[in-house]
């Protein structure tokens, strides 16, 4: 497979992070028996610079997704390929890199119980980036910092400074975290499912707020899920991933509307429409067999009725798609098409 | 004109807590017809599980069913004892639970799983017509027959809640009732779980009562739904009236507020917080966040009654049943 | 430290809850205080010997009487109880120290300093701790010091409490809220100290407990058979002394009545205490502190 030797730079984009050809495989088992899983293939993305954007992640379980977002965090190291920020890989960085990396590419995570250490009160998620990243010079001037954040989700900071984890109902503590992130200004939030695991009501407060975070403070959105619609609500720009590889990607509108994969088309003829005359099963969606098998390569599609024996087509195709943003939903298969004739 | 196979009447769940008594579920009246499936829908806290589980008679300490009854053909199920109620669980009424794949049990194969489940309640059968019975239920779930000799961890999430459903129609009961079964499954996997369900349903006839959330799944699945809130029926009503034009505020907001793919818009979120179980607003339990809410919705409770045939709604735009 | 008043703060409301602990505690305070007050009202250069006229039964000079080398032994009590108490606390900080560096960096780093750690743990788990212990001793019988002997008993109860706080640690590692400091710029070892040392307190506690009781259990083993520090009246030594004096058959039970009484206590504080702190470190018995 060919290796291009990649400038951080794609045409007249900057990349801020960007994977590129980035694969994971874990390994488990003991010295004699080692089982191999293949969380991620190939793939490769970037989040440009400016203007800031929200990049959609849609995928089942199974889908590489989490596995992604850990990639992205620096918290595991890819098997082959890199992941780089700024032009710098995350593996390679210098202490004072790294602690720049960390401030400026943020979390949310999806249980927004397991996020705090419930030994300390919520103010001290608040209070430990503020010191540790040298945001403010006084106590004073912390404790104003963390206020302004809280306001800005839309929280009163008598509500929620001085009270433990437990006291507070699953939708403030991630609103919490939300505000947290503004605190740190940082380039890019990283969001994990934010919304599973919180009460219907309140999700549009919380994606509300994550928007605003967009489109005041500049921060670029990577929003990732298994709700292919909450996804689209927010997302400017959307990849469906399958078992470790993307298989489309472009405009959230375009790959809405207009899916190309067969995958994606039966994602959406998954979901059920609140309309009791449109009914699952009446448009043409794929069939999907039983039981699924595992694949190493090659399209994914195992379950497809259209699953053919297609190669692998390199992961900076894939990221050149992503550049061309406003271009349309290009598919794996269509590049295939492409490049047979 | 279908028979009624149960009928909930008046049924008071509440749990005591130190602060006094959680009304989980206050007065709640329906009837579930032999062959229909029919929807509870509502929010976290509206009292739909507590209500599947009270049918059930599965409910435990703090919480205690006060008043009520609950006829299934006829026969109270609250007034029976605990090995009649027993025996009524799986071969008359089966409970798919909220999270039922992880209830399997992780060392024990699925088909010993599942005749552990009939031999409780049928001792005289053969080991061979126990073999077949399993072959017949995986065969009616849709799953391979090879799925017997698995265990649990060897099946993907939506194939084990198949297995839990095959389990749940071992005996042939009258009714199931699925307590969000497919909440934790992917939306592919929902869709083929739900249709399984729903083609087994067809074939054999069974009743069907599915408690959720998700309005869309609603749609896709039962013929007649029933709108929770707070502990109390609102409004029921054929899925196509009430998607069409339903009668009660809220069950507008959960028709119109969560967001679909239809294109995108303003996040909409139903306004106002929920109602605290503890401290109940005074009458109707919705008007503090009524878009049409009146004077008379803060003092006077309003009855589910039958607004139009068929259509039955708590709320006093409909005036309140009186005759 | 305000992190261990706040420990302690929850762990008087639990003591409410879990009888063994409290009433552990309250026979050690006991032996503190007796030690405490005894020191200030007895003159304790009584417990050496030629103190007093020997083989004395108790009477109103000598409450305990004396033994057969003319030590007051009501003095050699207080001063018996606390060096024992002392032997128990400064074995119970080393060895704890030793197994919370140990059992951290296991349990946090893992890889290859985990294998190393945890090899070594296992290997040594299969010593029998007393037979070395009395070996040890024995070679250095002459000259055996208290502070020896802190650090004989302490060497070979450290094991078991590293395990136990590297399981807890390799638990709590994968938590979201590490990951979460983590993005706020901890480094490592603030995370161990800042993050995971606060959630583990239970089991700290614990671990000191059950270090601390091996120890002094073993000091007193090693003392009846004469393997501890001759010139110091310890309680073991004491019983020795009045087993090499056949203060039995002599029915000089002023000699080794206190003493096994003032053991029995002690076993029976430290083994309730232990018992209560292991409701305490049982993960299905504790919901999340």
């Amino acid at each position: 497979m060919g290796c291009l030797s990649f400038v951080w730079e794609w045409g007249d984009m900057k990349a801020l992070l960007q994977a590129q050809n980035v694969k994971k495989v874990f390994t488990s088992g003991s010295l004699l028996e080692k089982n191999e899983t293949l969380a991620l293939e190939d793939l490769s993305l970037f989040i440009q610079e400016s203007p800031p954007t929200v990049t959609g992640v849609a995928g089942e379980s199974g889908s590489g997704k989490t596995t992604l977002a850990r990639l992205l965090l620096g918290f595991i190291a890819p098997s082959e390929g890199k992941v780089l920020y700024r032009g710098r890989e995350l593996q390679k960085m210098s202490r004072y890199e790294r602690l720049e990396f960390r401030r400026e590419v943020q979390a949310i995570f999806q249980d927004p119980f397991e996020v705090y250490n419930p030994f300390y009160k919520v103010d001290h998620m608040l209070t430990t980036p503020v010191a540790k990243y040298h945001l403010a010079s006084s106590r004073s001037e912390s404790r104003k910092m963390i206020e302004e954040a809280l306001e800005v989700i839309g929280l009163q900071s008598e509500e929620t400074i001085g009270r433990y984890p437990h006291q507070l109902s699953g939708g403030q503590r991630q609103r919490v975290m939300v505000a947290r992130a503004l605190l740190m200004k940082p380039r890019i939030i990283l969001a994990d499912e934010p919304v599973s695991m919180v009460d219907a009501s309140l999700r549009a407060t919380i994606l509300k707020s994550l928007l605003k975070l967009k489109q005041e403070f500049d921060i670029s959105l990577f929003y990732i899920s298994h709700d292919l619609t909450t996804t689209y609500q927010i997302s400017d720009d959307i990849l469906i991933l399958y078992q470790g590889s993307v298989v489309e990607v472009g405009d959230v509108e375009l790959v809405i509307k207009k899916p190309q994969h067969p995958y994606t088309q039966l994602l959406i003829a998954s979901i059920p429409q609140p309309d009791p005359n449109q009914k699952w099963g009446q448009d043409s969606a794929p069939q999907v067999k039983q039981l699924s098998i595992k694949v190493n390569h090659g399209c994914k599609s195992v379950r497809c009725f259209l699953y053919k024996d297609a190669s692998v087509i390199p992961g900076n195709t894939i990221g050149k798609i992503m550049a061309q943003k406003r271009k349309g939903a290009i598919t794996r298969r269509k590049r295939l098409q492409e490049s047979a004739r | 004109m279908k028979t009624e196979i149960l009928k909930v009447h008046n049924l008071r769940v509440y749990y005591h807590t130190p602060l006094g008594p959680l009304k989980a579920v206050d007065g709640v009246a329906f009837n579930l017809r032999t062959g229909e499936r029919f929807g509870l829908v509502g929010e976290s806290g509206s009292g739909k599980s507590t209500l599947a589980l009270a049918i059930m008679r599965l409910i435990k300490p703090p919480g205690r069913i006060e008043a009520g009854q609950i006829l299934l053909n006829g026969q109270d199920l609250l007034k029976l004892s605990k090995d009649e109620i027993r025996q009524v669980r799986l071969t008359k009424i089966a409970l798919v639970p909220q999270g039922a794949m992880n209830s399997l049990n992780p060392v024990m194969r699925i088909k010993d799983q599942t005749i552990d489940g009939i031999l409780n309640h049928m001792k005289a059968i053969s080991r061979k017509e126990l073999n077949e019975r399993v072959f017949e239920l995986l065969e009616r779930v849709g799953l391979n027959p090879e799925v017997a000799g698995m265990f649990p961890h060897e099946l993907s999430g939506g194939m084990k809640q198949r297995v839990c459903l095959a389990i749940a129609i071992s005996l042939n009961p009258e009714v199931i009732i699925a307590d969000e079964p497919t909440s934790a499954l992917d939306v592919v996997v929902q869709r083929q779980v739900m249709l399984t369900l729903y083609h087994m349903q067809e074939t054999t006839g069974v009743s069907v009562l599915l408690v959720g959330h998700d309005m869309g799944l609603m749609a896709q699945f039962v013929n007649r739904i029933g709108v929770m809130y707070a502990g109390r029926l609102v409004e029921v009503g054929s899925v196509r009236e009430i998607f069409k034009s339903s009668l009660h505020p809220y069950t507008k907001l959960l028709i119109d507020c969560p967001p679909t793919l239809e294109r995108k818009g303003e996040f909409k979120g139903i306004p106002g917080l929920p109602p605290l179980l503890l401290r109940p607003p005074s009458g109707c339990v919705f008007h503090p966040r009524c878009s049409k809410v009146m004077r008379h919705c803060s003092v006077e409770v309003p009855r589910l009654h039958e607004v139009d045939p068929g259509r039955w709604a708590a709320c006093h735009l409909y005036g309140n049943g009186e005759i | 430290m305000k992190t261990l008043g706040k420990s302690l703060g929850r762990a008087a409301a639990y003591g409410r809850r879990n009888p063994k602990l409290v009433i552990g505690m309250v026979f050690i305070l006991l032996l503190l205080l007796f030690w405490l007050i005894g020191s200030l009202l007895v003159d304790l250069t009584q417990s050496q010997p030629i103190s007093g006229l020997p083989d004395q039964s108790p009477s109103l000079q000598y409450l305990l009487g004396t033994d057969s080398n003319g030590r007051d032994l009501l003095a050699v009590m207080i001063v018996g109880t606390g060096l024992t108490l002392r032997i128990g606390i400064l074995a119970g900080t080393i060895g704890l120290g030793v197994a919370v560096i140990l059992g951290f960096l296991s349990g946090y780093y893992g890889g290859l300093l985990d294998t190393l750690i945890k090899g070594i743990v296992d290997v040594l788990l299969t010593v029998p701790p007393l037979a070395v212990l009395v070996v040890i001793a024995a070679m250095r019988a002459e000259a055996i010091t208290l502070n020896y002997m802190i650090v004989i008993v302490a060497s070979l109860s450290w094991m078991l409490p590293t395990r136990t706080i590297r399981a807890q640690v390799l638990t709590l590692r994968e938590r979201a809220y590490i990951s979460m400091a983590k993005l706020s710029g901890m480094n490592n070892l603030e995370i161990i100290v800042k993050e995971l040392m606060p959630n583990l307190m239970p089991y700290l506690a614990a671990g000191f407990v059950s270090i601390a009781a091996t120890a002094v259990l073993a000091s007193i083993g090693l003392e009846a058979l004469g393997l501890g520090p001759q010139y110091l009246p310890t309680l073991g030594m004491t019983i020795f002394w009045a087993i090499s004096f056949s203060a039995l058959f002599r029915g000089m039970w002023w000699w080794w009545l206190p003493p096994v009484v003032i053991i029995v206590i002690l076993f029976v504080g430290l083994f309730l205490l232990t018992a209560g702190m292991d409701e305490i470190a049982n993960p299905k018995l504790r919901k999340t502190m």
